[in-house]
């Protein structure tokens, strides 16, 4: 009785610890990029990483609490309209809007929650959907942020940013890596913690996770919260990007969320691993089809359809499957101290 | 006063079309648990659909629902059978996202096809044709027309759902999937026909749609949004329901209109919001959730 049995959890595995290496060099390589790249590659580098940003938010919510979102673009356009409205109204600077942004959209996503989860399953997703037109109707009505025509960012509040363009754009592009891997570390520390062992738990089966004590809405709560304000800020840090934003622009339902679906089910959903292929394939598809125009949106919805029906647990899955490989220490493992078996006469 | 007895009269008549749209995703919710994200560009679909064959063939947009109607209702069948079906099961992502991926081809598809220029069907005389019930009060004889067929189409649904051997099997897959196939239903072929029927009340809508107003490929999600909300206003699973739900949403964004342009679709959704907040089983609800 009185001998109790030694065990630690452990996420890491050989292949974890080979991605954390390949992770911290590709991170080395990244953070270098505006000594070997030019313009043209840290605006798409840039690029890239808000939507490995924005991808891995949905991951967070469709993949791992169900709640599947066709509305995101409500934060995305929210955390935009926030970080022009403290800069022209209030004389932010926009670096600190940023990061203003985030908290206020989480406190609005709070009400809105209150009204949508109402909405089971398919539904909720179309309900996320009206909520972001709402926004949207109601950005242009707001004639001082240029009303259903936009409006740009002041030139004075872009120089007081940096005095050159070319350290403006190297401060835009390390902002842009930070926060994505700011937005990455925090899903991982949620999933390694109780809370994301109840989200994993959520994903498998929803039922089975309630019969074992999970309060399963209001984990699903609190990362709705936590989703509204990542995506908030990288959505404020992509306007910033743009320095222009319209309602049309920043609510749209194709650049914010068809985009993001579509990345995050191609690389793999529920798997966090997922929306990082996914930007990647999405990005090189991107390059090297856009010339063909809505043929190429066209394509991309027929890829996904395929994707879901004969993947569904996307690129990443099918390796994940086969080899066990994860990239990152997320798994959870016993592992008994002392490797002797017992046997119950050592115990008697 | 009777200035606002008009805008509330034609957000009644309008609100017809928005019942059709609801319609049709209603009856698939219903018999299969599927929302179809596609929904309004399926409808978009049949206005392009009906343009082709008003066009080609030079017959009166109305007329041309004879062969709009069955088109739609064979390209459901087949929809169902060769795609959706596969989707159905305790998974809820498959079906969500594979009709998002169709909205999007359909959409685009019809950019590539049609460009992305306005059109409109002419229905001619009829159009322009209206008549005094009142001192001051007005109706056309197109949205009077529209709204007597989204009245009889919810009619004949209903009937359809309690008078008819398919309606007691949409009833009973409904109920319990499993046991219906016990009982030698072929549950693909039901949800087929579901679909078929879907579109066949989609194509209809479609064409209303575009005899009233212009259309774009992009116009699609506005649709399938406003029906959900004529759903959603008047309580899952049923049919009338669906129809006071439209009239509701249509006259909101009527009286939303009046007082300024830009709070026409606002209007519609704070209502929509208003309800889902104080009354989320809607007004006339049938069934949870």
């Amino acid at each position: 009785m009185s001998e109790q049995v030694r065990y630690r959890v452990e996420h890491a595995t050989r292949s974890s610890r080979i991605g954390v290496g390949l992770i911290a060099i590709v991170l080395m390589v990244l953070a270098l990029a505006p000594f070997w790249g030019d313009r043209q590659m840290l605006r798409l580098l840039a690029e890239l990483l808000t939507f490995v940003a924005l991808a891995s938010l949905w991951n967070l919510l469709a993949g791992y609490a169900g709640l599947v979102s066709v509305g995101q673009q409500a934060f995305v356009g929210l955390g935009g309209y926030l970080l022009f409205a403290m800069v022209i109204l209030a004389g932010v600077h926009p670096i600190a809007a940023i990061f203003i942004a985030g908290p206020i959209a989480a406190a609005v996503s709070i009400p809105v929650a209150a009204l949508t989860f109402r909405l089971r399953g398919a539904y909720f997703a179309i309900g996320t959907w009206v909520v972001a037109e709402v926004f949207r109707l109601l950005a242009s009505q707001v004639s001082v942020l240029g009303g259903g025509s936009g409006v740009s960012l002041p030139a004075a509040a872009v120089i007081a940013m940096a005095p050159t363009r070319q350290a403006r754009e190297f401060e835009i592009y390390w902002l842009a890596l930070a926060l994505t891997v700011l937005v990455l570390a925090a899903i991982v520390t949620l999933l390694r913690s109780r809370h994301g062992l109840a989200l994993t738990a959520i994903r498998d089966n929803e039922v089975a996770a309630q019969s074992n004590g999970i309060d399963v809405t209001r984990v699903k709560l609190i990362v709705y919260v936590l989703t509204a304000f990542g995506t908030a800020m990288i959505g404020a840090l992509i306007f910033l990007m743009k320095l222009r934003i319209s309602p049309d622009t920043a609510f749209s339902v194709n650049d914010w969320t068809a985009f993001v679906i579509f990345i995050t089910v191609i690389g793999g959903i529920g798997r966090i691993e997922g929306p990082i292929i996914g930007t990647i394939i999405f990005f090189f598809m991107r390059q090297t089809l856009s010339d063909l125009g809505s043929l190429y949106l066209l394509i991309m919805g027929a890829v996904a359809i395929v994707v879901m029906l004969w993947a569904p647990k996307g690129l990443w899955g099918l390796i994940a499957e086969r080899y066990g490989w994860q990239a990152l220490p997320l798994q959870r493992h016993l592992v008994f101290d002392d490797t002797a078996p017992r046997s119950r006469d050592k115990r008697a | 006063m009777t200035e606002w007895l008009n805008v509330i009269l034609q957000g009644v008549l309008i609100g017809g079309l928005y019942a059709m749209f609801a319609a049709g995703l209603s009856l698939i919710f219903g018999v299969m648990r599927l929302v179809n994200i596609a929904h309004g560009d399926l409808i978009v679909l049949a206005a392009y659909v009906a343009l082709m064959v008003t066009q080609t063939l030079g017959l009166d947009p109305l007329t041309s629902l004879l062969l709009v109607v069955p088109a739609m209702a064979i390209i459901g069948y087949a929809l169902q059978r060769l795609l959706l079906n596969r989707t159905l099961g305790d998974d809820l992502l498959p079906p969500l996202l594979v009709t998002f991926g169709l909205s999007i081809i359909i959409q685009n598809g019809l950019l590539e096809l049609f460009t992305a220029d306005s059109r409109k069907l002419q229905a001619g005389a009829v159009e322009t044709m209206t008549y005094q019930i009142g001192t001051g009060i007005w109706v056309g004889l197109l949205p009077f027309i529209q709204f007597a067929v989204a009245v009889a189409v919810i009619a004949a649904l209903q009937m359809l759902f309690y008078r008819t051997a398919l309606g007691r099997a949409f009833r009973a897959t409904s109920d319990d999937q499993s046991v219906a196939q016990l009982m030698g239903l072929d549950t693909r072929h039901v949800f087929a026909m579901a679909m078929a029927l879907s579109l066949a009340v989609v194509a209809i809508a479609g064409v209303f749609l575009a005899v009233r107003s212009n259309f774009d490929p992009a116009i699609g999600p506005a649709r399938l949004i406003f029906g959900f909300e004529a759903v959603i206003i008047g309580g899952l699973g049923s049919m009338w329901g669906t129809l006071a739900g439209g009239v509701i949403l249509g006259v909101s964004q009527a009286i939303g209109a009046q007082i300024d342009p830009g709070w026409q679709l606002l209007a519609g959704h704070i209502v929509f919001l208003v309800i889902l907040a104080v009354r989320p089983q809607g007004l006339f609800p049938k069934v949870s959730g």
